[in-house]
């Protein structure tokens, strides 16, 4: 294709781009920079049905001359990414120094929320990716061997947890988990512990928000998978079989090796899904066990009243940095692959 | 004590006779838009005045919804505003009053609020910025009957009480988990921490400024009384909020709660529970903490405000609509659907808990700007405490950590 007609090409998609991906990502950057003007504070006293009492009150029409001279705010820099709320450079230096040993060092600094939420996050999507991958390619490669009566109505079903909001899953799940649901009385049964509760363990809510992501994900790797399996070239199955391969053995060699690009995508998408893990945790209620980048973001905006822009900014540059880094070896495996082929 | 007040108020109001009351809806042909959470006195006072006023306005609309908070801000910063009036409370009042998107009602209360009690005036610094008229309060549920089992005398009336009677309770194998509190994680863990902190006398920042003074030994006391009852609260503590308590205690299977007053109507009535439960259910005072006399509550009140960026015209319209709903008509109406502050309330048992709470000193929920930021920071630092991992000096010197940074950026600390 000529240069100029691949321009012509490409500009609609390219700007859409730029005005609905890079521009937003830019001024969130911008954002993130500035702080709000100092509040103009008056010592005042209020009055209510419950009597009188001194009070502090913002002075609005100073507060709103300084706004209005600056209107973004004033300029902080990068100070808010290296805050307490994010990376906490001052926190982790103090427990650096205080600490005497290596777990004091690791207690200190999982104290902090950041930190506290990244690990969170990470094991999060270490755990959940692969298994999604692995199981979603298991169950491909069982309905694909079904009989075709009963293959239309299994993959339906297979898909159900998809079409399901992951808000109105995960609280379908939560309130099986209740010490009065069936999840959470077997449990107690089972164990003969009347007090188990799922929501009070910190283990045992990080097994449930990833039991609840492995649920919902699976499908969209299965219907991947089952789709790439329609393409396996037969005449490659059936040589090997002539060759004395065991069905495990062409299952390892011939069908997955032809399903990797596909295995490339599904990684990258759950990469991304799940380093922004977020509506299990409200769902389940799960904050005071478990944490992510993606719950700061809402809790910045939402919980603290009038709303912390850049903080919230601030970790939303985070975890696209996050995102990019872990999405980093998938990339260059599939430009090497893609290199490969070229040649 | 207020309530009292009232209820003498509105009795002289009914002497006077109101029969023949017709509503003054001010200037004809305004908007009047309202914005409001959505539970039954809301409903009474936005349907009361839309009764009233709708054929005097050229558009009327209610529009009750939950997470009011967090729409409301946005709402009203366009000129003109979404909404003419929000409904708010103490807390979200100071949101509003943060970004100057309320007007002082001085002018309006003169003209349209003969009705009002002075005490329903919310006055910052000398002008009225709401008009409130219910209260609410946490306080004590009771079991008389599960208590009376276990051998307590009386309804507890202290920290040291409620967990002598807890342990009775559990040790006559009644009920492992005899309490039930909003525990839930985020606000409601704030707002527990705020009730026995200000019940020792605590003060949530240093006088006039928006430094933090939480990590000291109120503070420290304040837990140690938390943990002392949380340690016979149902295990799910840290995710039960108002609708799960309730559903537990309807369901039998509390004995003492610390919940809201606003609950007592739908608790005490004859709906989601048996007549063993709401025959023996008393509501009373909030608990003193630590020998002092202060209940552990924190008062609040809800009330209407005006918005900045409207028309003059259409704000006065919207408060003679509003205003016109406050009186002891309405209020015989909806007598049980909260603690009103209006006059001609007959406080009922479901008022009893609220009333005797306020009468004992209780102190009202701070109108601070950077109050929102605080209580959010107790929300999400004092969990760690909770679960056992933390010390409550460590905790606490992470909830001030946590609010200076947060403060810092909101423009209140430097």
């Amino acid at each position: 294709m000529k240069h100029r007609t691949f321009f012509w090409f490409i500009l609609p998609t390219l700007s859409a781009m730029v005005l609905f991906i890079a521009l937003p990502i830019v001024s969130v950057f911008i954002q993130s920079l500035f702080i709000q003007h100092e509040q103009v504070i008056v010592v005042s006293e209020s009055c209510g049905p419950f009597g009188c009492t001194p009070t502090t009150s913002v002075d609005t029409e100073a507060t709103e001359r300084l706004r209005e001279e600056k209107p973004l705010g004033r300029f902080n820099g990068l100070a808010t990414y290296g805050n307490r709320s994010h990376l906490a450079f001052a926190e982790v230096g103090e427990a650096w120094r205080s600490s005497d040993s290596l777990g004091g060092f690791v207690d200190a600094v999982m104290d902090l929320p950041f930190y506290k939420a990244l690990i969170f996050t990470l094991s999060y999507t270490f755990v959940v990716t692969p298994l999604v991958i692995v199981l979603g390619l298991a169950i491909a490669v069982g309905v694909n061997k079904l009989p075709s009566l009963i293959k239309g109505p299994s993959i339906f079903v297979s898909l159900l947890p998809f079409l399901v909001t992951p808000l109105v899953g995960s609280l379908i799940l939560f309130w099986m988990v209740d010490g009065d649901g069936i999840i959470g009385a077997s449990l107690q049964l089972l164990f003969n512990d009347p007090s188990l509760s799922v929501k009070a363990s910190t283990p045992l809510m990080w097994i449930m928000l990833m039991v609840y992501g492995v649920w919902h994900t699976l499908p969209f790797s299965f219907i991947t998978f089952y789709a790439g399996l329609q393409t396996v070239p037969k005449d490659i199955l059936e040589a090997a079989q002539i060759d004395g391969a065991s069905k495990w053995q062409s299952m390892m060699l011939v069908v997955v090796p032809h399903l990797m690009p596909l295995v490339s995508f599904v990684t990258l998408m759950l990469l991304m899904d799940n380093f922004r893990v977020f509506e299990p945790i409200v769902s389940f209620n799960a904050q005071a066990h478990a944490t992510s980048l993606s719950w700061f973001i809402y809790n910045d905006l939402r919980e603290a009243g009038n709303p912390l822009y850049a903080s919230a900014g601030a970790t939303s540059m985070l975890t696209i940095l996050g995102v990019v880094i872990l999405l980093t070896p998938v990339l260059i495996r599939t430009w090497r692959d893609f290199n490969r082929k070229a040649h | 004590m207020f309530l009292k007040k009232v209820a003498i108020a509105g009795a002289f109001a009914g002497l006077m006779g109101t029969a023949a009351y017709a509503a003054d809806c001010g200037p004809a042909g305004k908007s009047v838009r309202i914005l409001g959470s959505d539970f039954p006195a809301i409903q009474a006072v936005s349907g009361t005045a839309e009764a009233n006023c709708a054929a005097n306005a050229a558009e009327f609309s209610v529009t009750l919804r939950d997470n009011t908070r967090d729409i409301m801000n946005q709402a009203l910063t366009p000129n003109p505003a979404e909404y003419t009036s929000v409904i708010v409370a103490n807390s979200t009042l100071t949101q509003l009053m943060n970004d100057g998107l309320v007007r002082p009602l001085n002018d309006l209360v003169e003209k349209y609020g003969a009705n009002l009690n002075p005490n329903q005036l919310i006055t910052i610094d000398g002008n009225v910025m709401a008009v409130a008229f219910m209260a609410n309060s946490q306080h004590l549920y009771a079991r008389s009957d599960i208590l009376a089992e276990a051998g307590v005398e009386g309804i507890p009336s202290t920290v040291d009480e409620i967990v002598a009677a807890a342990e009775a309770i559990r040790a006559a194998g009644i009920m492992e988990h005899p309490l039930v509190m909003n525990m839930n994680v985020g606000w409601n863990v704030g707002e527990v921490f705020n009730l026995f902190y200000f019940a020792h006398g605590g003060e949530l920042f240093k006088a006039g400024s928006a430094e933090p003074n939480v990590n000291n030994e109120i503070g420290v006391a304040a837990l140690n009384s938390i943990k002392s009852l949380v340690e016979y609260a149902h295990p799910d503590h840290l995710s039960q909020a108002s609708n799960e308590t309730q559903g537990l205690w309807e369901a039998g299977q509390a004995a003492l709660g610390i919940m809201w007053g606003s609950r007592g109507g739908a608790i005490l009535d004859d709906e989601g529970a048996t007549e063993e439960v709401t025959s023996n259910t008393v509501l009373a005072a909030a608990p003193t903490a630590g020998g002092g006399s202060i209940p552990a509550a924190t008062l609040w009140w809800d009330g209407v405000t005006i918005a900045a960026n409207i028309p003059d015209e259409d704000a006065e319209a919207t408060f003679a609509a509003v205003v016109s709903a406050l009186n002891a008509d309405m209020v015989a109406e909806h007598n049980d659907d909260a603690i009103w502050l209006i006059e001609g309330f007959q406080p009922g048992p479901a008022a009893a808990g609220v009333a005797a709470t306020a009468a004992g000193g209780a102190k009202p929920y701070p109108m601070i700007p950077y109050v929102n930021l605080m209580h959010n920071a107790l929300g999400s630092e004092l969990v760690d405490f909770y679960k056992g991992d933390e010390s409550a000096e460590d905790a606490l010197a992470d909830v001030e950590a946590a609010y200076t940074t947060a403060a810092k950026e909101a423009g209140f600390l430097n």
